[in-house]
């Protein structure tokens, strides 16, 4: 039945938009609990009626959060998988599951212990996770409540005696023998053992001896992670902390646009040379191989006042939005990028203004484009509704033959619609978390369009997951 | 006292932008092509509590007054003053009792080339005295009371813009364009209040204290009963369009389209009909001034206050909706001042016969002011 095809095809895309852009946090038009209540019937009605596309989205670039709401959701209803699902759903979760950042693979697993899951899946799962974990030791010290729950959830014996009784019985012996279990030990007595923690461990007791900020920051740099030492170089500056200082070559794209996005405007001017150049470097990775073969690129980049998102998401679609211009400046050959206020620098980008989406869209097909980019948030304000027009025009009277391949890409999930809000029908849409995965995110906005139906999207995310699972594969 | 002259309110250099939509309320905002030089606005924060404000002896105004607009017509360009906080110490500790704060007349001169006044509240207090001294002649039909303190006490009961549901979403979501100045609010496409600056920067600082002004309670009733108003969706002619000039022009012609629309037509009801107005200060070369409708019942009508400039042009404005019994109370008063407050002649004038009229003073919540009051009608 062919509607039933395109109507699941439609469900599946709507998810995956939402799975890559939906967080549970305040956005700009709507609250968290909003976000929150959208996105957990998105999951539930996906899970009843379409499990295995469900599992397969696991193989997308999805974000994390979803990651896990999916990976509770399926362990929670093992019983309802047949048995060739569950054979595919096992190896999707345990690949995505080892893709978690550890904090969120902890919390994870105390998000299943809360609502009793404890089947023997979920706890081989937790076990083989565990299992690979590279320094547990480390895993002990820094999310000591996180593994402390994960072994007694899964019934894990420790590894060796003297982490289970660093776990458990922190009393139990006089020292230990691995050096960073000693470490903290010591690190209760003496204040030059704390510098020789994790940061977020050795900030606690840094608060229990009383250590100055200043001095603390100072000695703990070479402790910190790429992205401590990123998020926290800014407020070191400013206690006159000199030591932390951010290597902002090997940052990823986005992350990177974002910490650009959040120093004041004679800053960024000051050091426009260094954050230029780390930003064109990390797109350039970003782009490998298909750099500079995209042809001639226009972008329409919006950066109204609403791309200032929450508290929670600051400066998130305008960071995305960002990224997206350094991307598609070394992936296409010509390209020219249209600012929604009209700026023409795009380091100094700040959310400001209305958004005149159907005036910048003339403006860029003007510009005669092979391929037509647009990030925004769908808020077309000024006047609502003319960005539609514009494109259905474009699409019926000048362009018939669809020449110009117009894509939209939003970085922010609607909680009344169930999914990114959209433009025009005659345009697809797609989610976007990271500027990073935008070409694979303009391959599946190729469905979003209704025309191609459930066997084209099956076949693409069989692609997808067989892509996914092949380096796991391979490994075992 | 001063006089009264006739007022027509006019939104030259204030051009009309595509609205945007909340919920049942909908924001026009009002952009100059340039600031309007010479004089400046700021706020000034009172806290929560009671504003007693003594506009003549003997006569006080009070109401919840959260916050004061200070025009600056002094030096020439200065940067906005922005949100200035409570006092020079922080903000004051919480009390058990209902704070009250007392000020000194609504329009009061702080320093030289400076303007305390309070916004709305002039417009309002304006409204409220309406012949508030009661009957010019003593004639039988009027109360003691009447004769001797006027209309006093004289109450009206307004909603606080934080009661008014949707209005502060729809202000946060709001995207403030480039040199905007100022705004029109409806609800349930009723137009509700107007509000307008002469920099771009004051509207800046000043567009999150719409949520503290005061609005009627028809402008509350719309708000909460209303379902979400629509977008005016653009619509272009494909068939007329043959290249990306023909489009750029089509868009233009639309934006044309919905200014004059909103001028024409959302607006009238403002912009259209002529005011009394009366200074109540003069500022340099700036005149503030108040003024009231022509109290027609079952007419759209605004009260408020505005500051023009020299060339007429508006530099400050600020209004209220009047709801219908609203109106009506100023109709009735208006009627009968201008007959010697003399019930027959002014029963004829307003072609009622004189038991009509009292009833309709008594329903219009006036009845103290008459001797024999009318037997209350049973329910």
């Amino acid at each position: 039945m062919p509607t039933e095809g395109l109507i699941a095809a439609e469900d599946v895309l709507l998810f995956a938009n939402a799975a890559i852009t939906a967080t549970s946090q305040r956005e700009f038009h709507s609250d968290a609990d909003e976000q929150r209540l959208s996105l957990d019937f998105l999951h539930a009605y996906m899970l009843g009626n379409y499990r295995d596309l469900y599992a397969a989205v696991l193989a997308l670039d999805i974000n994390d959060h979803n990651a896990a709401l999916i990976i509770r959701h399926l362990l929670a209803t093992s019983r309802e998988a047949t048995e060739q699902q569950r054979r595919t759903e096992g190896l999707l979760i345990a690949s995505r599951f080892a893709l978690l950042p550890p904090q969120r693979g902890y919390a994870l697993v105390a998000e299943l212990r809360k609502a009793k899951v404890n089947n023997r899946r979920t706890r081989a799962i937790v076990r083989d996770w565990l299992a690979a974990r590279p320094d547990l030791a480390f895993d002990a010290v820094k999310y000591r409540t996180g593994v402390k729950t994960a072994m007694r959830h899964a019934h894990l014996p420790a590894p060796d005696a003297e982490l289970g009784d660093f776990l458990f019985r922190p009393r139990a012996r006089a020292r230990f023998t691995a050096p960073l279990l000693e470490t903290w030990r010591r690190a209760h007595y003496e204040q030059a053992a704390v510098f020789e923690l994790p940061f977020t461990v050795a900030e606690g007791f840094a608060a229990r001896h009383g250590i100055a900020r200043t001095a603390f920051l100072d000695r703990i740099a070479p402790r910190m992670t790429r992205g401590e030492r990123l998020r926290l170089q800014e407020s070191a500056r400013e206690r006159g902390a000199t030591a932390v200082l951010a290597d902002l070559t090997g940052m990823p794209l986005t992350r990177l646009a974002g910490y650009v996005l959040g120093l004041p405007p004679d800053t960024r001017v000051a050091r426009r040379a260094e954050l230029t150049g780390a930003l064109r470097a990390a797109a350039r990775r970003a782009a490998g191989p298909e750099a500079g073969t995209w042809g001639r690129v226009t972008a329409v980049l919006d950066d109204s006042f609403s791309t200032h998102a929450s508290a929670q998401k600051r400066r998130r679609p305008l960071a995305v939005a960002l990224a997206t211009h350094f991307l598609l400046d070394s992936l296409a050959g010509t390209y020219t990028a249209l600012w929604t206020s009209g700026r023409r620098d795009a380091l100094l980008a700040q959310p400001y203004g209305a958004t005149p989406l159907g005036e910048r869209l003339v403006d860029a097909l003007e510009t005669r484009p092979d391929r037509l980019v647009v990030v925004s948030d769908g808020w077309d304000n000024a006047p609502p509704g003319m960005a539609a027009e514009v494109l259905r025009v474009w699409r019926e009277r000048l362009d018939p033959d669809g020449r110009v391949a117009v894509v939209h890409l939003n970085p922010v999930y609607d909680a009344d619609s169930f999914d990114v809000r959209r433009l025009s029908p005659a345009v697809p849409t797609a989610g976007i978390r990271d500027a990073e995965d935008l070409p694979s995110l303009v391959g599946l906005a190729r469905f979003a369009t209704g025309r191609s139906g459930l066997p084209e999207l099956r076949a693409h995310l069989d692609t997808r997951i067989a892509a996914f699972l092949a380096p796991a594969g391979a490994a075992r | 006292m001063s006089t009264a002259s006739a007022l027509r309110l006019d939104l030259a250099g204030l051009r009309t932008l595509p609205a945007q939509v909340w919920g049942g309320v909908r924001l026009v905002p009002l952009v100059r092509d340039e600031p309007l030089p010479g004089l400046r606005l700021h706020q000034e924060l009172y806290g929560d509590g009671v504003g007693v404000v003594r506009v003549a002896p003997h006569t006080a105004y009070v109401s919840y007054i959260p916050h004061g607009f200070v025009a600056d017509w002094g030096a020439g360009p200065a940067a906005s003053y922005g949100t200035l906080l409570h006092g020079a110490h922080g903000t004051p500790p919480p009390v058990d009792a209902v704070p009250v704060r007392f000020h000194r007349r609504m329009v009061r001169r702080t320093a030289k080339h400076r303007l305390r006044f309070l916004p709305l509240h002039l417009a309002l207090e304006g409204y409220l005295s309406l012949h508030f001294g009661g009957p010019s002649i003593a004639w039988e039909e009027w109360s003691q009371q009447a004769l001797r303190r006027g209309l006093s006490p004289r109450v009206e009961e307004a909603y606080c813009g934080a009661e008014v549901r949707g209005l502060a979403d729809a202000l946060r979501v709001f995207e403030i364009h480039p040199g905007q100045c100022g705004v029109l609010l409806y609800t349930a496409d009723a137009l509700a209040a107007a509000f307008a600056v002469p920099h771009p920067d004051d509207y800046r600082a000043l567009h999150a204290t719409l949520v503290q002004d005061l609005y009627g309670e028809l402008v509350h009733h719309y708000a909460l009963l209303s379902a979400p108003v629509q977008d005016f969706a653009p619509h272009l002619d494909a068939e007329r369009i043959h290249s990306t000039a023909d489009l750029r022009e089509a868009l233009a012609e639309q934006r044309r389209q919905w200014a004059d629309f909103h001028t024409g037509t959302m607006a009238a009801g403002l912009l259209a009909p002529q005011y009394t107005a009366r200074t109540a200060y003069r500022a340099g070369d700036f005149t503030l001034s108040r003024f009231l409708p022509a109290f027609v019942p079952r007419t759209e009508a605004h009260i408020g206050e505005a500051i023009t400039a020299p060339d007429g042009r508006i530099a400050y404005l600020k209004t209220f909706r009047l709801s219908e019994s609203q109106i009506r109370r100023g109709h009735l008063l208006t009627h009968l001042a201008a007959n010697d407050w003399h019930l027959a002649r002014t029963a004829a004038a307003l072609s009622l016969t004189p038991a009509d009229l009292t009833a309709r003073l008594s329903s219009a919540s006036l009845a103290p002011l008459l001797r024999h009051r009318p037997p209350q009608r049973a329910r």
